[in-house]
This record gives structure tokens, sequence and C-alpha cells, in this order.
């Protein structure tokens, strides 16, 4: 039981950011239709941010991850104005070629950059474990948990408390109604990658000292991405969330007593099993983003 | 000239190990053979049915670690059983290999159809993931990272004339050419007949397919099938020549390198994966005193962002357009050729 306790208290830390990467991804998706396969490299961006900032300049860790996430924020926002903008109205596979393309770019020249070699990034956090009766967790763990839980607030009410967040919703339910109403599509879609890629640094800058740092850790975070969101059902952000601390939980039940190799495959078979019995997502898919 | 074209390709490939004395080349285009044919597969699925296979290695590999494992033979524990397979003859490896991989095909195909496009795409990135994980940690079986060694070469054995064992390059090297053409020949077969017309019917428009009794699934499934057997048969080439597989082998770079010849040489069309493959195959070779790996593939990366933005059709049909505009008496030509020409 203590064992299933800690197993738990595991997944809800990895949960936070998983959500992170899902929600990311699910936006963009639902706004842009596009299958952004560079989000993991969006997630990669963001660690190497930290280390640059944090490790290899030597400054603040806390600065770090509002450099990390600024500057996932202005990738993004390049790749879209760049890639993406002139491939509008292309179809969807087109545009994922294009995307597969920036993945290969992006991951390649982290590994000119920064070299094969994982990287450690480390923290101004104790390095004793906080103890609560039978389990025990890291204070990193619980500042990340912190950090997620209060991106995934923020993004919610900019979605649902904002103009921008007002316009994306209507982008998501009708872009050529929207467009007419008088939203500004083009600004909308680079705002929603930029959002969206932000999110994604921002769970590779949280995840980056827990883990460690290598130029392909964005492969399996763009599986592990896709898998939150089609469990949540594309382009749903409630559904992206919970899925996210569903996947981090099956990972962690998968792991702990299944076999720790297979750690991760738990999210294929997740996709497997939505797609056999519930192919729209578990979440019913939502007429509107949120 | 039409007909002249392809009789002149053949006694070309057929002639290059006859002139060809440096051995590494005579490797790089071994090679390079194999992953056209893999390529070739893909764009059953890609370029013909519109799918985007982005787990192609997958099938690939377990053709291979099929393949090779048929061959090796093994001595495993399941479920409490114990299972022994004494060592079978390489070419049985080559047959089981596509037929496993074949039957991966139809499982991947038939989750993931029912809802295709995005959903296969990722679904089949995964299973490829999942398949090196299994590579990796199935240690009793695949000895994990420690690689499959010893794998034993194809040996052919003619009625009457006695066994030939496969030791050299020359000889592996007709073998590829003699199943490349293999496969050519099947899909070019396929995609004329009236499964390939279907196939191609519910890419352009699907409503319209179904709505005229195309029955959408199983045209894909079978699309899929044919391509991860075929996919499978590539992998069991490899493995065989190479005599040693590890788990990188279904390393998502391998699927990359796959996509770039197909949408390079031009989706959907015969040819195309054929340019595709050349190019793609000796590219490093070219590159390799210049350019670090790291670099290449940001240069591939690029060149596939370029070449959809440029090129969207790929080189083959490009090639093919400015032939047909630069002479007008095209028309002439056009109207006594093969209306399958280079498709």
């Amino acid at each position: 039981m203590d064992q299933f306790l800690q197993h738990l208290l595991n997944a809800v830390m990895l949960g936070g950011t998983y959500a992170l990467l899902g929600i990311g991804l699910t936006l963009i998706f639902g706004i842009m239709h596009v299958v952004n396969f560079a989000h993991g490299e969006l997630y990669a961006f963001g660690a190497y941010t930290v280390y640059l900032v944090a490790a290899a300049l030597g400054l603040n860790f806390f600065l770090a991850l509002i450099v990390a996430v600024i500057a996932g924020a202005l990738l993004g926002s390049l790749i879209e104005i760049a890639l993406l903008r002139p491939m509008r109205g292309a179809d969807i596979d087109t545009v994922m070629l294009v995307m597969i393309g920036a993945w290969i770019v992006m991951q390649n020249t982290e590994l000119l950059v920064w070299g094969g070699v994982a990287k450690a990034i480390v923290t101004p956090f104790p390095e004793t474990p906080l103890v609560i009766g039978p389990v025990s967790i890291s204070w990193v763990r619980v500042f990340v948990l912190a950090a997620a839980l209060l991106l995934i607030a923020g993004s919610y009410l900019l979605i649902h408390r904002t103009k921008l967040g007002k316009a994306m919703r209507a982008t998501f339910q009708d872009a050529d109604t929207a467009a007419l109403m008088g939203v500004n599509i083009k600004g909308i879609f680079t705002a929603t990658f930029a959002i969206g890629s932000a999110l994604a640094a921002a769970a590779g800058a949280l995840l980056g000292p827990v883990f460690l740092v290598t130029p392909t850790m964005g492969d399996l975070a763009s599986l592990k991405a896709f898998a939150i969101v089609i469990l949540g059902g594309l382009g749903n952000i409630t559904g992206a969330t919970i899925g996210g601390f569903i996947l981090a939980f099956v990972e962690e039940i998968g792991a702990g007593y299944i076999s720790s190799g297979y750690r991760d495959a738990m999210g294929f078979l997740i996709i497997i099993v939505v797609l056999l019995f519930k192919p729209t997502g578990l979440f019913a898919r939502a007429e509107r983003v949120g | 000239m039409t007909r002249a074209l392809p009789a002149f390709w053949l006694v070309f490939l057929l002639s290059i190990p006859l002139w060809l004395q440096d051995q590494y080349l005579l490797h790089i285009l071994i090679i390079t053979g194999i992953f056209i044919i893999a390529a070739m597969s893909l764009n059953l699925l890609l370029g013909y049915t519109g799918q985007l296979s982005l787990g192609h290695v997958a099938f690939f590999g377990i053709g291979a670690y099929a393949s090779a494992l048929t061959t090796l033979g093994f001595d495993i524990e399941l479920f409490g059983f114990r299972v022994v397979h004494h060592t079978w003859p390489a070419l049985v490896g080559l047959l089981v290999g596509m037929i496993v991989a074949g039957l991966s095909g139809y499982v991947i195909g038939r989750l993931s159809f029912k809802v295709r496009g995005a959903y296969f795409v990722i679904v089949s990135i995964s299973f490829a993931e999942v398949t090196r994980l299994v590579a990796l940690n199935w240690v009793e079986l695949t000895q994990g990272p420690l690689a499959l060694t010893n794998i034993p070469p194809y040996t052919l054995g003619f009625p009457g004339l006695g066994d030939y064992t496969l030791w050299n390059k020359t000889a592996y090297y007709y073998l590829v050419l003699a199943l490349g053409l293999i496969a050519y020949v099947v899909i070019s077969r396929l995609v004329g007949s009236r499964i390939g017309r279907a196939m191609i019917a519910l890419k352009e428009n699907e409503t319209l397919a179904s709505a005229v009794g195309i029955d959408v699934t199983r045209y894909l499934v079978l699309a899929a099938v044919v391509s991860a057997a075929m996919a499978g048969g590539a992998g069991s080439l490899y493995a065989h020549y190479l005599k040693i597989i590890d788990p990188d082998i279904f390393l998502f770079i391998y699927t990359v390198t796959m996509v770039i010849m197909v949408i390079t040489g031009g989706k959907g069309t015969l040819a195309g994966p054929i340019v595709g493959g050349v190019i793609f195959g000796f590219l490093p070779v070219i590159l390799r005193p210049f350019a670090a790996p790291a670099v290449q593939w940001i240069l591939y990366g690029g060149l596939m962002i370029a070449i959809v933005f440029l090129l969207p059709q790929g080189i083959v049909p490009a090639i093919q357009r400015w032939i047909t505009t630069r002479k007008p008496a095209g028309a002439l030509l056009a109207g006594s050729s093969d209306p399958r020409e280079g498709r």
C-alpha cells in the first residue's frame, strides 16, 4: 500500500507537466488543425534554455524558467510565421511533413550545439526529500507540480477570461465566421502556436532538472503528448489536462508493477485501448475550446 | 523510345558490378537498394492511399528480427511454456519475416483505419517505438542491446546445380536488384489494377469512393498488409546482409529516411521512391567529407521543408511536367505511350 501511495504521488508530480504538454498540443490541433511533430522539440528547447541560463551562464534558476517560457513562445511564433502561415489552406498531411522537417532540423541543431552527452541541471532546492508518513518526495518535484498547476490555471484563465481567449474559442468553432466577425485569424494562429509552444517549453524547463537533458528527449515527449491528446479527445483542453494525469498514472503503475523497461510503451497502449473502444477520446469531443 | 528506356536501365543496373571495382560503393548500392524497396512499400501507402505510415521502420525491423530469429533459432520461456525453435534456412526466414511483418500491418491497419489520418500516423509511430522497446527489453529472445549476431547469409538452391551461398557483395547486389524488380512489378501491377484504382479513388475523394461502393477500410488494410510485408522483406535483406541487427534498427531516423526518399522523388509515382532513394542513398557518401551527421540531418530536414514548399509533388512529376511543356509535339508522343508510364 505504501508503495502504491508512492507511485500515486510520483504520478501526480509527473502528471502536471504532462498536462502542460497535452494542453499545448491540443490547442494547436484544435484551433489550427496542425499535427505538430515539433512539439517535443519545443519541450527539449525549454530544457536546454534552462540549462544554458542556469548551468552554463550561472544565472538564477527561476529566471532561467521564465526565460525558457518566453523563448519558447518566441520560437513558436517564429515557426508559425515562417513555416505555417504560408502553408495555410494546404492539407493536413502536407503541413505534417513540414513539421516533421522542422522536428529533424531542431533536434539535430540541439545535437550539434550541445553534443550527445546528457546534461544535468542543478537546482537551488535542498537535496533531502520531503517525507510525509510513508512516502517521500524531492523538493524539486513539489516545485514542479506547483508551477505546472499554476500554468494550467493560467491557461484556463487565458482561454476563458480574456479577449484573446474568446477570439481563440471563436476561431476554434468556425474560423471563417470568426474572421467575418472581425477576428484577426492570422494573429490568433500565431498566438495559439506561441502559447502552445510556450507550454511545451515550460514542461521541458520543469522536467529538465528532474531528469537529464538530451537532444532526443523531445521524441518521447511528442509521442506522450499525442497519447494525451488522443486520450482526451482532439482539441479538448479539459480532456488533455485529465489525460496528462492518467498517462502519468498508467506509466507509474506500469513501471512499478509490470516492468520499468516498458514505461514508455504505456502511452501506446493507452492509444490502442482508446482507439478500440472510444476513438473520439474519453471525454466526448467538445464543441468549443475549454 | 519509351520501351527502350526501361531496357537500357535494366542493362545498366545489371552491368554495374562488372565495371564497379570499389567495394565500398557496391556496399552503398546494396544498402540503397534495400532502402529503395522499403521506400517503395511506404509509397504504396503514402502515395496511393494517402496514409502516412510514420512507423514504417517497425515493419522493416520486425521483418529483420523475425527473419534472423527464424534462421538462428531461439529458446525462450513464454507464459511458463518453453518454446524452442531450431535453425531454419535463411530463405525461409525471408518468407517468415514478410509474413510476420504483413500480419502486424494487418493489426495496425485494423486498429487505426477506423479513424485514419492523424490517428494512423500517431498509432504507427507509437507502434515503432513499442517494437523498439520490445527488441531492447525482451533480452531472452532478441539479446537486447547485445544485438543478434552471426546471422547467416541466404543460400539459394538450384535444382541439379547445387546450392549457392551469397557470401560476396556482387551476388548480394543481384539478389537485391532481383527482389527490387519484383517489388516494383508487384506495385505497378497492383496500382494499375482495380484495387489500385480503388485506392487512388479513396485518396482523391473518400466520401465519393465509399458512395460508389468501395469498402474503404478493406482496401486500406490490404494496402497496409502488402506494404508491411514488403518492408519486412527489405528488413530481412538488411539483416542477412549486415549479419548483425540491434534495436537501433527501429530508430525513427530510418522511417524519416524512407519518407524523405518518397516525398523528394514524388509520392504516388512508381519512379519517385527510386529517384529519391538514389539521391538520399548517395548524398551521405558525398556529404560525409564535409559535414558531420548532425549537419547532414539538418540539411535533410531543411530539404524536406523546401521540397514541400517548392516541389510539393516531388522531382519525378516536376520533370514530367517540364518535358511535356518543353515539347509542344509532346502531345503526339504522349498519345502513343503507355498512360501508366512513370506513374
